[in-house]
């Protein structure tokens, strides 16, 4: 049952590109993504795909390139990190109001400036309203099995948004660690050939693809992205449930971490919740019933499940690896509370803001956020709910 | 062995610490083991001090930060003694294993503060001597799975056969060389306190 194997989650990234054998791949090198679009052009060379690989002069063009091939009817994927993401800008939106499910694995980098080459979530949180499908990784095997799915989920007929998979910088994408691939005909079967309904190379459809949109129809058309987003939720459950027929590996929107009866809980992303599992499964030793919510899919935002998931704690801390720099707290704070809210779950909740620009997050910091939550379960006050944890004094 | 080792490579750039934590949790993956190497990355400059990571354990490893209380570090460069803090958080239990010709002594002076097991070898020779080129990596390998218990040397040995004949596909002429310098580390590592 699957191969044993250890990879970087670059090369865990790269190898599910190279099963997935996309019809074209273009991209301009960032680190610390620079790896995949690397990896995956010596699979162009020595034949083991053949995808059309773009090697592009920008990231703006890499999104255009892929916008291009996949209007035309291919299937197009990239890879980036921070600042790609942020020349990629204007394509991103392009990407998605054009509904083309393109598939990016974005290596998540704090977004200059100062320059700073390391990990946090600035990038991907600038693009969280965009209509993309956000995914998250704890780690290589969630990089890897992410990808796996994005195509089946990006290129529904409810869906057809673009997708990224997000890991942590350095922190997965370049540590080595044990991973199971699936084989390589077991992973075309399940991802499947693209079939567009609709596009440009077809002769006996002749269209025009985003032409001028005026006041009288960019209304609708923005509304039916926002329906496609709510109807990828269904989709990304279907995948996930088929995919677990296939790996015995199981994803949701969400990981519940010894949840059933915990009375705190940490909400994170990414390879942070690797570290809280560990912090929750000492404190669980000494008796303190904490839990852990991973969130895997930040867009679409799964609000009504997560409220039903922390409703009934004590107390509940939100973690971002990225300050949203408005005075009030981070996005997923801001995501998560305000669902909490509209579904009448009224539990003291706190936001802390850590680990930026590679600031490493260590076992104490998380124990201390841990330990807030207990002051705050026991004490139900919460003088400020917009915190940092690992920031230097 | 333990249920999970923890190392802490200490080099400067260039001399190969990266890439001994990478095949060492090659080696270590290939008895079994659940793994993670990898490297702190800052400035990347030819001498700079860089620091690199391995985990080993039976079970899936979760963690995801740097290591801070090592079971055991591995110093590739002798004068790192004296501007990094290579004992931070090393456990007792463990142990230091250095690439230095120094003398019981002249370590104790440096490494004040810690008070468990030392290991030295003088890498440099046993590379001129095998490689007639100064890589430190390869010793330092052989000597911390030698240290650390980490797998059976004839098991090691077996492996890093194949582990460079794949990476050293291109200039095989390196491959024996490389052999013979950890046959040679792991009689040469010896114990000094």
């Amino acid at each position: 049952m699957g191969i044993r194997e250890r990879l970087s989650g670059n090369e865990a990234a790269a190898i599910a590109m190279k099963q997935i054998n996309p019809d074209v791949v273009a991209a301009f090198p960032i680190t610390p993504s620079t790896e995949i679009p690397q990896y995956f052009s010596t699979f162009v060379s020595n034949g083991s795909v053949d995808t059309e690989f773009v090697a592009v002069e920008s990231e703006h063009s890499a999104m255009s390139a892929c916008v291009g091939a996949e209007a035309a009817g291919a299937r197009a994927m990239t890879a980036t990190s921070a600042n790609g993401l942020s020349f990629m800008w204007e394509m991103i939106y392009i990407a998605s109001s054009l509904r083309l499910p393109i598939v990016m694995s974005l290596v998540n980098r704090a977004v200059s400036g100062p320059l700073n080459i390391h990990n946090d979530h600035s990038d991907a949180m600038g693009v969280r309203d965009a209509g993309w499908i956000m995914l998250f990784s704890e780690n290589n095997q969630e990089a890897y099995d992410n990808l796996l799915m994005a195509h089946r989920i990006a290129e529904h007929k409810d869906v057809l948004l673009p997708l990224m998979v997000c890991q942590d910088g350095f922190i997965t994408s370049h540590s080595i660690e044990n991973i199971e691939l699936l084989e390589d005909e077991k992973v075309k079967e399940f991802v499947g050939t693209y079939h567009p309904e609709h596009y440009l190379l077809n002769m006996k459809e002749p269209m025009a693809i985003g032409p001028l949109d005026v006041q009288s129809y960019l209304f609708e058309h923005k509304y039916q992205q926002a329906e496609a987003m709510r109807n990828a939720k269904k989709v990304i459950l279907e995948v996930a449930k088929d995919f677990e027929k296939l790996t015995g590996r199981k994803y949701s929107f969400f990981e519940e971490y010894k949840m059933e009866d915990a009375e705190i809980a940490v909400v994170c992303m990414n390879s942070t919740a690797g570290t809280t599992k560990v912090v929750v499964d000492k404190l669980r030793e000494q008796g303190v019933k904490a839990g852990m919510v991973k969130i895997r899919v930040f867009r679409p935002f799964p609000a009504e499940e997560l409220a039903e998931a922390l409703g009934s704690l004590k107390a509940v801390a939100v973690m971002d690896k990225a300050d949203s720099l408005n005075a009030v707290g981070g996005a997923l704070f801001e995501d998560v509370t305000s669902g909490m809210y509209v579904a009448n779950k009224q539990v003291p909740a706190v936001n802390y803001v850590y680990g930026i620009g590679g600031r490493d997050t260590r076992e104490a910091d998380i124990l201390k956020v841990y330990s807030d939550l207990q002051e705050i379960a026991t004490t139900g006050t919460i003088d400020n709910p917009y915190r940092y944890v690992g920031l230097r004094k | 062995m333990k249920d999970l080792i923890e190392i802490r490579w200490h080099g400067r750039g260039g001399q190969g610490a990266k890439t001994a934590s990478l095949l060492l949790a090659d080696a270590a993956f290939n008895t079994g083991k659940y793994i993670q190497g990898f490297p702190e990355y800052g400035p990347e400059r030819m001498g700079a001090p860089i620091t690199a990571y391995n985990r080993i354990s039976d079970h899936p490893i979760r963690i995801h930060s740097n290591i801070y209380e090592p079971d055991y570090v591995v110093v590739v460069d002798d004068t790192l003694l004296e501007s990094v803090d290579v004992t931070a958080g090393l456990k007792e239990d463990g142990a230091i294993v250095i690439n230095t010709t120094k003398g019981k002594e002249d370590l104790a002076k440096v490494l004040q503060n810690y008070h468990g097991n030392i290991y030295t070898i003088d890498a440099r020779k046993v590379s001129m001597e095998t490689l007639g080129k100064y890589f430190p990596n390869t010793p330092m390998l052989a000597a911390i799975v030698k240290v650390a218990g980490i797998m059976e040397e004839e098991d090691f040995l077996k492996d890093m056969q194949g582990s460079f004949e794949h990476k050293f596909a291109k200039k095989p002429e390196v491959i024996e060389g490389n052999m013979q310098a950890l046959k040679l580390a792991l009689e040469e590592i010896k114990k000094v306190n």
